[in-house]
């Protein structure tokens, strides 16, 4: 297991400086590393390399960062929703948190709503009414015995078809056809917005968020056993459901803000993950966020190379990489989904 | 350890159940749908009932701190979504109790042995069979170390000399074991007393001696029949006839 992570840690290191380096303009390795060396270290940058050092420095490295950040959030994330909902199709977004962050987003690209809130409108907007998505849907789906598996996601997935409803009504009644492209474009994952700004409440969400979850990795094997088994183990397992339904929504909707509704990564990293491992929680979750951080970092790499100077939406590549690589695990290894 | 039941009702399945085991074996008989099983869940809290109240050593289920650490429960859920080892599984028995690396795994390879399921450490749970599940969680049970032992069918699945092993097992761990059982010749050979409950009523208590009659199986059961000894160990054992009373 340590050598594991310590693999991945090196793989995360390394697909950082890569992902520093790769772009439509390319600085050579060295190059990148020697920029990087005097940024953290204080040391000076010769005026020729001025340049590289903003492209590095300013813009790469904050996004490769964020794209880290994400990766990470999410995979742990679907991680944990898996288990809370013990369903294997489920996501990051089951909860209705993308869709209802897409209500947001189109509103503010395509009626001007927030606009005083300059470039962080977009995000502010998806922000709220993601959350507010996701606790509508929470109000919806309690019941009398708490929160159900199965009601949650009907729930999740019947208010999303609602949400998205509403965010299609907004992108053909848009006056511009550009702000509707936006809006798309937003919705299917983007780090292009990314900065040092940015980063700290992202980081500071996730982190925390993924230490929660981390130390709660035998609760959630237990979970994950059945809700009646998990009582007898002494799990309060409707707290323990709503703390997790807290923790899950609050990192979504944060990085949801700052990247838009990246799909795929928080499906498909858990199993690749537990394909591995297998399905003990306190492995799965050591190396997903590591897994998912280095997978998205390389996603936003191929994001910003594909079609230079254009760039391509998250989504697209995580499906395009994803997709193939995971058919291809899971027809080599005996992987099973829920006894199917 | 002692679980006393006193007037638990749950609304329309069982009314006004009364029962205690206490550092015995206690079976519940009854005919499908008597209520056997939502009795134990009010037992291991999957369920509250609306009446009555459930004590383990005269302190209710529901407010006990740490009640996993005492009372263990075999249930009927099977839902299980992701491929955990048998080992895995058999390890989660030692959440309720402080963390001990060293002798969580001396307990779990014990409870592996105990239910002779060591050889399908390494296994993954789905790919078991139904009965080799059965032992898994059997397993996991025990690890718990339990006072009080809940088994909901525990031979379900099982084959009859396992059926045989399991039972002999929960009795020779020496705690409070409250099981259901279809099987009314395993309940008269393991249990020291049965309760028999029949539309979410006690209709009969006591040794299996006084309640495996012919009447009350009749009357409860509607087949008819016939009570003889076991040759060695001369419990009660029952033949049925192949016609069903009315």
């Amino acid at each position: 297991m340590i050598g594991k992570i310590s693999a991945l840690v090196g793989v995360l290191a390394v697909s950082i400086v890569a992902g520093v380096a790769l772009g439509p303009v390319s600085v050579p390795f060295d190059v990148t590393l020697e920029l990087l060396w005097a940024a953290l270290t204080g040391g000076t940058v010769p005026a020729d390399l001025a340049g590289q050092y903003h492209i590095v420095w300013d813009i790469r490295l904050p996004r490769v960062l964020l794209a880290a950040v994400v990766g990470a959030g999410l995979s742990t994330v679907g991680v944990a929703i898996q288990a809370m909902v013990r369903n294997a199709l489920a996501d990051p977004y089951v909860l209705g948190i993308s869709s209802g962050a897409s209500v947001g987003a189109t509103a503010v690209a395509t009626l001007g709503v927030l606009s005083g809130l300059g470039v962080y409108a977009l995000s502010a907007g998806a922000f709220l009414t993601g959350l507010g998505a996701t606790a509508l849907v929470y109000i919806t789906a309690r019941s009398s015995r708490g929160l159900t598996p199965l009601r949650l996601v009907l729930t999740g997935t019947a208010l999303a078809y609602g949400f998205s409803a509403v965010a299609m009504l907004l992108v053909f009644q848009a006056p511009r056809g550009e702000a509707a492209r936006a809006a798309m474009f937003w919705l299917l994952g983007s780090l292009g917005g990314a900065n040092w700004q940015s980063l700290p409440v992202a980081t500071a969400v996730t982190a925390a968020g993924v230490v929660y979850l981390t130390t709660r990795a035998r609760q959630l094997n237990a979970l994950a056993m059945g809700d009646e088994t998990a009582t007898t183990l002494g799990i309060e397992v409707n707290r323990f459901r709503t703390h997790l339904f807290v923790v899950t929504a609050a990192i979504t909707g944060v990085l949801v803000a700052v990247s838009g509704a990246v799909g795929f990564v928080g499906l498909m990293l858990p199993h690749l993950t537990r394909m591995v491992v297998g399905a003990d929680h306190r492995k799965v979750l050591a190396l997903a966020p590591l897994a998912g951080a280095s997978f998205l970092v390389w996603v936003d790499v191929a994001a910003r190379m594909l079609a230079a100077p254009e760039e391509l939406p998250l989504g697209v590549i995580t499906a395009a990489l994803g997709v193939p690589c995971f058919i291809f695990l899971m027809r080599r290894r005996a992987y099973v989904f829920g006894g199917r | 350890m002692r679980v006393e039941l006193t007037g638990v009702t749950v609304q329309n399945i069982v009314e006004d159940i009364s029962l205690h085991a206490s550092n015995e074996v206690v079976g519940i008989v009854g005919p499908n749908g008597s209520g056997k099983s939502t009795t134990l869940r009010c037992v291991y809290r999957a369920l509250k009932p609306h009446a009555g109240i459930v004590l383990l050593d005269g302190e209710s289920v529901h407010k006990r701190q740490k009640i996993a650490r005492d009372l263990a429960a075999l249930t009927q859920e099977s839902q299980v979504e992701f491929d955990f080892t048998v080992a895995e599984v058999v390890e989660m028995g030692r959440l309720p109790h402080d963390r001990d690396p060293e002798a969580d795994r001396r307990i779990v390879a014990d409870a592996l042995a105990t239910v002779d399921v060591s050889h399908l450490a390494g296994r993954g749970f789905l790919s078991l069979s139904g009965g080799e599940r059965q032992r898994v969680l059997i397993a996991r049970a025990v690890a718990q170390e339990p006072r009080v032992l809940v088994l909901d069918e525990p031979t379900n699945h099982l084959d009859i000399r396992h059926q045989l092993d399991v039972l002999a097992l929960a009795r020779g761990l020496g705690v409070t074991v409250l099981t259901v059982l279809h099987d009314l010749n395993l309940a008269a050979s393991y249990c020291d007393r049965l309760y028999v409950l029949e539309e979410g009523r006690v209709v009969a208590h006591g040794t299996p001696e006084e309640v495996l009659v012919p009447e009350l199986i009749a009357k409860v059961f509607h087949v008819t029949a016939h009570v003889v000894r076991h040759p060695t160990t001369g419990v009660p054992q029952l033949l049925f006839d192949q016609e069903v009373t009315p």
